[in-house]
């Protein structure tokens, strides 16, 4: 039988060399190639996946202990399709979009692909301290295509963004080392029954904080949300799309993956609660700050901050007692995740175009965006409706999911959050919809842009939106691992 | 899938394709536009034909779609929903023509009559769904798909009409949504069900199950302007004349109507609202309604403000109705959904009709306009009578009923309502129809925009669809009693609602 495990992680580092050793600026289409083989690769795995279960690799045939192992399950196989499925029609985005400027290409293509090998093989690990080496590879890569625009604004935002990703690596560091020091393995096969079976040291307590506490700071929960605007705000529009649609969410995809098989044994009510009211107040205050912002990429950036809250609802309404309120739960936040990474990578490119005719990031001068690019408009829209969670939307699915667990868990708090999160994006969302929908002002003249720049965010959005038809076949994935 | 389960799916494409492919059409293809447009409203209406010859011969139209485990999509066409699903497409038909005749030479038409024809698309399919899931869906669609109509002129006063739209539904929703979710919890899936179903429910719930009652009805009250909920309806006037009149006769508050038939008589059950001491709230905040948007009424100087208001107080026709326990008030109810629909259309045609052809807006400059424009003035002197219920119009059937219900479960208050509300009618309707007709004309009309064109005192466009609905609100009043009318099939509905039990 043929496996395409090794090739999801070769080929994306084959193809950025390759790119790499090309130059500046190229590599586009190669990337275009690669990605469809990658995509195909994927869906041949989803399946398998689906129908044989979750899996151990070893590499070169060498197993753990001695050599490395990946393991892929049901949540890796979404995740993996998510990324091809958000990453292909970017890469269009992407070539159009630096046919049009140029600047701030630089090694795009070379750092896009080690990011998708860095998070194919991240998704893939099956041991703490490969999962270590993955992030980092991940956060070089964010990093520079954060810096990559160039520009001061940019290059003071990846500074920062790179301060914080190795804080938080360092973080995630020491607890692995700690947890080596304890029991001496760093697989999670093996230290999961572990933890389950002896005394939890204080050292192994530290070991959890410090690597919760790294990975929370890389998905910029609130309140370690401050590095993400700047960061995803000032880079180019693709860069933003990549990073706020599956960067932060492979770190969220650890703190999942560590919750449930590493630190089940660990976690209590309180801290969930605590996990739960942080979201919370992310996806209150995110909503605030992003409806305030008056420069269109930071209200899109705002908005992923409030989005990022939802996800973190999942952790106490797991806990709940009810086994149906537990499940539809884990469903919804991963039905959230699924559908904010298609909305928000749309939405950025979308909001990429506009800035881009505008000539300047500025809500204001979107007035009459509704007569001049009607299609991204739309897509800004639809990408809208999604997070705003109104139906038929995946973001719709996934609410119903998070309210009816909280509903029948009488969790009413978070159902109130919930909804209010749902009207407070509504009126950021419409915000830039009003003011697009006003008459031009006199004397602004909007650049024409290339309609290949317009269908690949249009496209994300559609499917962000049909995605609540098809959820059935996300969850049943998701489970079958 | 079978070929009966396939047709509420058809009902649905017959507009959502035509929209979907006139978004895409550069603003010149006028005609191409057009043909698209009507050739999906005569497929709807054929359609629904076949469906209405079926369901009077005990065919079943259902089609289910699996989302999740024990979250389905479904569409059923029974009695209720064809009801709804006819007024809408015969008056989607006909608000097509006059939309086309009105924005003749206006922008980003491609971009209105796509949006249109979501809007009717989603009315449908709140007509048609057969579970509140379903519902919900299509009741958001089409808060969405009617927000870009109202807005659509994208003046400063547009945009804001449409925040305070927005404000408005999307609360509203949010609100449903909870109650929804809610009662899914308790009962699981559940279909609406002729009788109801929530009264299996053991009497321990009685207390949640009023709360959620009270969250569904809040949630639809705003849709269909309970007050103090209306706040949002005469300031979405704003839109152009053939929204409006699809809000106002079909679209958004009918959305709501219905969506509160459903749950009472679908969902809880008449006889089960009843016993949780919920039908009296619902029918005095249904009077207070109609007396309060009537009183409003009065006060207007602007007249689609007026008739805004007008629809406020008569929606609620639709509520009491359904509040007042017995068949009889019910049928009076369920009809007035209908006979409301066509007369309110009448209405709206008419004020876009004196708006485009003379640039009147306000009712006092509304004087000798029945000599210059004497059919547009006929229709709108028949639906204003039919309003306020002459005999002969469809709206005496409506209120005869409502008052018979109101006498036979001995609600007399509820006819002193209705008497009131009459009175009020007339004290606002009939000046303006004294102006129209006795008031002497102006020397020459200021601001005449669309001048006497041989035998046609408007656009042609503009003339037919408002003859066509005032001669059936009165082919409705006076053919009550045939088995067309939709009294006919109203009384079939109630039959089944009270007969179950």
């Amino acid at each position: 039988m043929f496996d395409p495990i090794p090739w999801l992680i070769l080929l994306p580092l084959a193809w950025g060399c390759l790119a790499f050793l090309a130059g500046v600026g190229r590599g586009g289409r190669l990337a275009f190639a690669g990605l469809i083989i990658q995509l195909a690769l994927t869906i041949v795995l989803a399946r398998q996946i689906a129908m044989e279960g979750a899996r151990h690799y070893a590499v070169g045939g060498w197993g753990a202990p001695l050599g490395i192992d990946l393991y892929v399950d049901g949540l890796t196989g979404v995740m993996l399709l998510l990324i091809h499925v958000v990453t292909l029609p970017l890469v269009v985005y992407a070539r159009a979009y630096f046919s049009c400027q140029a600047e701030g290409v630089g090694y795009f293509w070379p750092l896009t692909l080690f990011l998708l090998a860095a998070m194919n093989a991240l998704f893939m690990s099956a041991d703490i301290f490969n999962i270590y080496v993955t992030l980092e590879l991940l956060s070089l890569a964010a990093v520079g295509l954060v810096a990559a625009a160039g520009s001061a604004g940019p290059i003071a935002a990846a500074v920062r963004y790179l301060l914080v990703t190795l804080l938080g690596s360092g973080a995630y560091l020491m607890g692995v080392a700690l947890l080596y020091g304890t029991y001496g393995s760093v697989s999670l096969t093996v230290l999961g029954p572990l933890l389950a079976a002896t005394e939890i040291s204080a050292a192994v307590f530290l070991a959890a904080m410090l690597m919760l506490t790294g990975l929370l700071l890389k998905t910029a929960l609130f309140p370690f949300h401050f590095w993400l605007p700047p960061a995803h705000g000032s880079a180019p529009a693709p860069v933003s799309a990549l990073l706020s649609a599956l960067v932060i969410k492979a770190s969220f995809y650890l703190i999942l993956r560590l919750w449930f098989d590493l630190f089940a044994p660990l976690v209590t009510i309180p801290v969930a609660q605590l996990l739960g009211g942080l979201g919370a107040a992310a996806i209150l205050w995110g909503s605030v700050l992003a409806f305030m912002q008056v420069r269109l990429k930071m209200l899109v950036a705002y908005s992923t901050v409030a989005q990022i809250g939802y996800l973190f609802l999942l952790f106490p309404l797991m806990m709940l007692p009810i086994p149906e309120a537990a499940e539809s739960a884990l469903q919804g936040g991963m039905m959230q995740l699924v559908a904010h990474a298609l909305a928000k990578a749309a939405m950025f490119a979308a909001a990429g175009v506009m800035v881009l005719s505008a000539g300047k990031d500025d809500i204001a001068l979107l007035s009459g965006m509704s007569s001049h690019l009607p299609l991204t408009l739309f897509a800004f829209a639809l990408a809208g409706v999604t997070l705003m969670g109104l139906p038929p939307s995946g973001g719709f699915i996934a609410k119903w999911l998070l309210i009816s667990s909280a509903v029948n868990g009488g969790q009413w708090g978070w159902v109130a959050v919930m909804i209010l999160g749902g009207l407070l994006s509504a009126a950021y969302v419409f915000k830039v919809l009003c003011q697009a929908f006003l008459p031009p002002v006199a004397g602004v003249k909007f650049k024409p842009v290339r309609r290949v720049l317009e269908w690949p965010a249009f496209l994300l959005a559609l499917i962000s939106l049909l995605l609540g038809f098809r959820s059935g076949e996300i969850l049943s994935l998701l489970g079958g691992g | 899938m079978n070929f009966n389960g396939s047709l509420p799916l058809l009902v649905l494409a017959s507009s959502l394709v035509p929209g979907m492919i006139i978004f895409f059409l550069p603003e010149s293809r006028i005609r191409l536009r057009t043909t698209l447009n009507l050739a999906g409203a005569v497929l709807k209406l054929l359609l629904i034909g076949y469906m209405l010859w079926g369901v009077q011969h005990d065919q079943s139209y259902v089609f289910r779609y699996d989302v999740l485990p024990g979250l389905e999509l479904i569409f059923k066409a029974d009695a209720l929903a064809l009801l709804f699903v006819t007024l809408s497409a015969a008056l989607w038909f006909l608000t097509t023509l006059y939309a086309v005749g009105y924005l003749e030479g206006s922008p980003h038409r491609s971009r209105f009559f796509g949006f249109f024809s979501f809007c009717v698309t989603a009315t449908v399919g709140v007509a048609m769904a057969s579970n509140l899931f379903t519902f919900f869906i299509f009741y958001e669609l089409l808060t969405l798909s009617t927000y870009p109509l109202i807005v659509h002129r994208g003046t400063e006063a547009a945009i804001r009409a449409g925040n305070v739209y927005l404000a408005y539904t999307f609360t509203g929703g949010a609100v449903l949504l909870t109650g929804i979710v809610w009662l899914y919890g308790l009962l699981g899936q559940v279909e609406f069900t002729h009788g109801g179903v929530a009264a299996i429910l053991g009497s321990e719930h009685t207390a949640q199950l009023q709360v959620i009652f009270l969250l569904l009805i809040a949630g639809l009250g705003v849709k269909a302007a309970l007050v103090p909920l209306h706040g949002w309806l005469p300031q979405a006037m704003i839109a152009p004349a053939p929204v409006s009149a699809l809000l106002h006769a079909v679209a958004v508050v009918k959305a709501g109507a219905f969506g509160i038939i459903r749950v009472v008589y679908e969902v809880y059950g008449i006889e089960f609202v009843q016993t949780l001491n919920l039908l009296m709230p619902l029918a005095v905040v249904a009077a207070i309604t109609i007396i309060w948007g009537s009183l409003r009424a009065l006060w207007q100087d602007d007249l689609k403000r007026c008739l805004a208001y007008s629809t406020v107080s008569q929606v609620s026709y639709i509520i009491l109705g359904v509040a007042l326990f017995g068949p009889t008030g019910t049928i009076g109810g369920v009809v007035h959904l209908v006979h409301q629909g066509i007369m309110k259309i009448t209405l709206f045609f008419c004020a876009g009709n004196y708006a485009e052809t003379l640039d009147v807006h306000k009712i006092i400059e509304m004087n000798g306009a029945g000599r210059r424009m004497p059919w547009t003035s006929i229709a709108f002197s028949v639906a204003a009578f039919g309003m306020i219920g002459a005999p002969l119009t469809a709206g005496y059937i409506s209120k005869l009923y409502l008052s018979q219900g109101a006498e036979m479960v001995g609600m007399a208050w509820a006819n002193w309502v209705l008497t009131a509300s009459s009175l009020l009618n007339a004290a606002y309707f009939l000046p303006i129809l004294y102006r129209l007709w006795f008031e002497n004309q102006p020397q020459m009309w200021l601001h005449e925009r669309i001048h006497v064109r041989g035998r046609w005192e408007t656009h042609r466009l503009l003339l037919m669809p408002p003859l066509i609905t005032a001669a059936a609100t009165l082919a409705a009043g006076i053919f009550a009693d045939t088995g067309w009318s939709p009294l006919f099939w109203v009384k079939l509905i109630a039959e089944v609602e009270f007969t179950v039990k």
